[in-house]
């Protein structure tokens, strides 16, 4: 749209350059359709290796989604938010890092925290209930899983900072959901990245619903990835039941943050098969046929279709991954049958680094209510003042 | 005498302090990272952060997005990278969007993690009255900060304790929110701005004023009111002592505690809301403690139960001395029978 000034408007002088465009967005925009790798001649240039590698990650993830669901059933667990469909987002997330880069995963995001390394039984201690994180953030570099929509994603802006301050070529991967894209600290988060061009990549997986609202409901825009022109950093948008393909998009952008040339967008196109978690009634949302549809574009599928296009995936292959996911389930099963040993006392023990007076009284109150329980202690309580 | 001597000799500033806690915690360790809107180039809308950035470098004292949450959100990334934030909040309301961070991260990351993961970040709230601000800029929001465990909520009320305090803040391996009384920021004391300087322990009140008929137990902005008012008691026969209490979490029941025992009669005075404010919380602990040495119940001086009003009005909500002196004549208390 033009506004064509009238001769006669001279009067209206030029205004001072305080603006100037300050980016070209065409190199920002994100394609058109989501970038894929499997089935396509692209694929023939793929690392075998990798492929295979990421075959038996998917494979192990979609046997740990079944174990842990069943296990909610058995009531071993509180809830689990399962990422079935989802497997190739949370494996190519993993598998894109190096291991001094830094995971920041949202609480459906277990499986790319377990291919990162971390004991699955740990993953899940939030799930069960025995604490909030069962694990050491830094022993693998994968912080708290997180509950709070979208809230790690500007931890993950100052950790990258911090550490490129510190001179280390360390790469936070922030995942998120579509529906986290609409909270205020997305938009921080993503401000603050471009801003300082931390070395941070946010990968949304955009799985078609916040619990049951669907996209269309949850943004007006073109795409997820279109978000990241407004910033000023690359959108890319990827088939995220395309492990290849994700993982080739996230290396490319971990790259790009590690190389210091800023942030990345990428939007995973995915689907979530399951409910949001077991408490969820996914027929009351979804359109029929709707998840048949996309059963027909499960990833581990694709992987297999091409494997075996390349003649890479034999019987033996498919036996190795089936029984190693096999045993990882066995494993977590027992495991997770065993209930865990909790020290209450453990309230008090870490809300500061030195308890208040406060907190020793209260921490005192329980010990008394515990040994009184056991039968210990009472009579110590007798000679008590009280 | 020289213009240099001169200056020298000129009083400091709470505010002066407060930069020198920083500056000199800046000094001595690389991993204090100062940041905020407007903390680098234009020092702060209070100067407190003046100079920092051009001493320091913008990487250690950095003019961040105009986004509390983002702000404070990064600060907790940067933490869990080994850094030692300090954050500034500007005013008291605008800290209200930080709050998710505050609650749900900033307070629980220690305690989620069984300690693996502690947050050393001090969040710097100037708050309070006084000043004539317009709305959103004149909030006593400390009993949100007391209601959230993982906290320590910390605000001086001397240009001494300024220093000491701050620097203890920033030294702690835990968050800390650091309420500053920003109508006090330009208060002075001979306090020497390089002299030598205390650094003091987080979580001990102190009596400011020694007294034998009641006690006054009072914090921040409030604690120079409280001094007035006592020397002002005098004149009718009560020797007030005065208790500053510094940290409201943790609390020293203790302090407070041996001097209600030895005066018998307390009243607590705070600008905050004095229904669900801290005062509640004080007497509450106060009668728990000390209720066979009460000679009359513990009374609440704080603001009005209403939104910080408009500046024309607000000499009516903050507690000033007539007020205070009300409630201690109140202390004269005789049970109905």
């Amino acid at each position: 749209m033009t506004v064509e000034e009238r001769p006669e408007a001279a009067y209206r002088p030029t205004p001072p350059p305080a603006w100037k465009p300050r980016t070209d967005p065409a190199p920002l925009l994100p394609d058109a359709e989501p970038y894929r790798l499997l089935g396509t001649d692209a694929a023939a240039g793929a690392d075998p290796q990798l492929l295979l590698r990421l075959y038996a990650e998917l494979v192990r993830g979609r046997r740990y989604n079944t174990q842990a669901t069943a296990l909610t059933k058995q009531g071993r667990l509180a809830v689990y938010p399962s990422s079935t469909g989802q497997e190739a987002c949370e494996v190519a997330a993993a598998l894109a890092l190096e291991e001094r880069d830094w995971l920041f995963p949202s609480y459906r995001d277990t499986l790319a925290a377990v291919a990162r390394g971390l004991d699955p039984v740990q993953a899940l201690t939030l799930l069960r209930g025995d604490w909030h994180t069962g694990y050491d953030p830094h022993e693998h570099r994968i912080a708290p899983l997180c509950t709070p929509l979208a809230t790690q994603l500007p931890h993950a802006v100052g950790l990258a900072h911090a550490a490129r301050l510190k001179g280390d070529d360390v790469v936070a991967l922030a995942m998120v959901g579509d529906g986290g894209t609409s909270e205020g600290d997305f938009h921080e988060a993503l401000n603050f990245a471009a801003v300082w061009q931390a070395p941070v990549v946010f990968l949304v997986q955009n799985n078609g619903f916040a619990i049951s609202v669907p996209l269309a409901k949850q943004t007006a825009a073109p795409s997820l990835a279109h978000k990241a022109v407004g910033y000023g950093m690359p959108g890319r948008l990827v088939d995220g039941n395309d492990a290849a393909a994700v993982h080739e998009v996230l290396t490319e952008a971990v790259g790009r943050a590690r190389r210091g040339e800023g942030p990345t967008l990428i939007e995973a196109v995915t689907y979530r098969m399951d409910a949001h978690t077991n408490a969820d009634d996914a027929t009351r949302y979804r359109a029929d046929g709707e998840a048949e549809a996309w059963r027909e574009h499960d990833p581990i599928r694709l992987m297999e279709r091409e494997l075996t296009v390349r003649g890479l995936l034999d019987e033996d292959t498919v036996r190795a991954a089936a029984e190693a996911a096999e045993t990882m389930a066995a494993q977590l099963r027992k495991r997770m049958n065993a209930d865990p040993v909790l020290d209450p006392m453990d309230l008090f023990a870490h809300v500061y680094a030195e308890q208040t007076s406060q907190l020793r009284e209260q921490a005192a109150q329980l010990r008394a209510e515990l040994d009184a329980e056991s039968g210990e202690g009472t009579h110590s309580a007798e000679g008590g003042a009280r | 005498m020289s213009t240099a001597t001169a200056r020298q000799a000129k009083p400091a500033t709470m505010a002066q302090a407060l930069q020198r806690a920083m500056r000199d915690a800046m000094a001595e360790d690389p991993s204090v990272h100062v940041m905020g809107e407007d903390v680098g180039t234009l020092g702060g809308v209070f100067r407190v952060t003046d100079g920092l950035a051009k001493e320091f470098g913008e990487d250690r004292c950095t003019d961040t997005p105009l986004a509390e949450a983002g702000i404070l959100g990064t600060a907790v990334g940067m933490a869990m990278y080994g850094l030692r934030p300090v954050v500034e909040m500007q005013f008291d309301a605008f800290a209200y969007p930080a709050f998710e961070q505050l609650i749900s991260h900033v307070a629980r990351m220690r305690n989620r993690t069984r300690g693996a993961m502690p947050l050393p970040i001090t969040v710097r709230v100037p708050y309070g009255g006084g000043i004539g601000g317009v709305e959103h800029h004149s909030d006593s929001s400390e009993a949100y900060y007391m209601a959230t465990p993982g906290l320590h909520v910390v605000t001086p009320a001397t240009v001494e304790d300024a220093y000491g305090l701050l620097r203890a803040a920033i030294a702690s391996d835990d968050p800390v929110v650091f309420l500053e009384p920003k109508r006090l920021y330009w208060s002075k004391s001979d306090w020497s701005p390089e002299a030598p300087a205390a650094v003091e322990p987080i979580g001990r009140a102190v009596v400011r004023r020694q007294g034998r008929s009641a006690t006054l137990i009072t914090y921040g902005p409030s604690v120079p009111v409280c001094l007035e008012a006592a020397e002002a008691a005098q004149a009718e026969g009560w020797d007030l002592e005065v208790v500053d209490l510094r940290s409201l979490v943790p609390f020293d029941d203790e302090t407070v505690c041996a001097s209600v025992r030895r005066t018998g009669r307390a009243v607590v005075v705070h600008e905050s809301t004095g229904f669900g404010g801290p005062g509640g919380e004080i007497a509450a602990r106060v009668t728990e403690r000390c209720f066979h040495h009460l000679e009359a119940p513990v009374l609440r001086v704080a603001g009005f139960d209403i939104p910080y009003p408009p500046p024309m009005l607000e000499r009516h909500h903050l507690p000033g001395v007539d007020r205070v002196l009300d409630a201690v004549a109140r202390l004269q208390w005789e049970a109905e029978s």
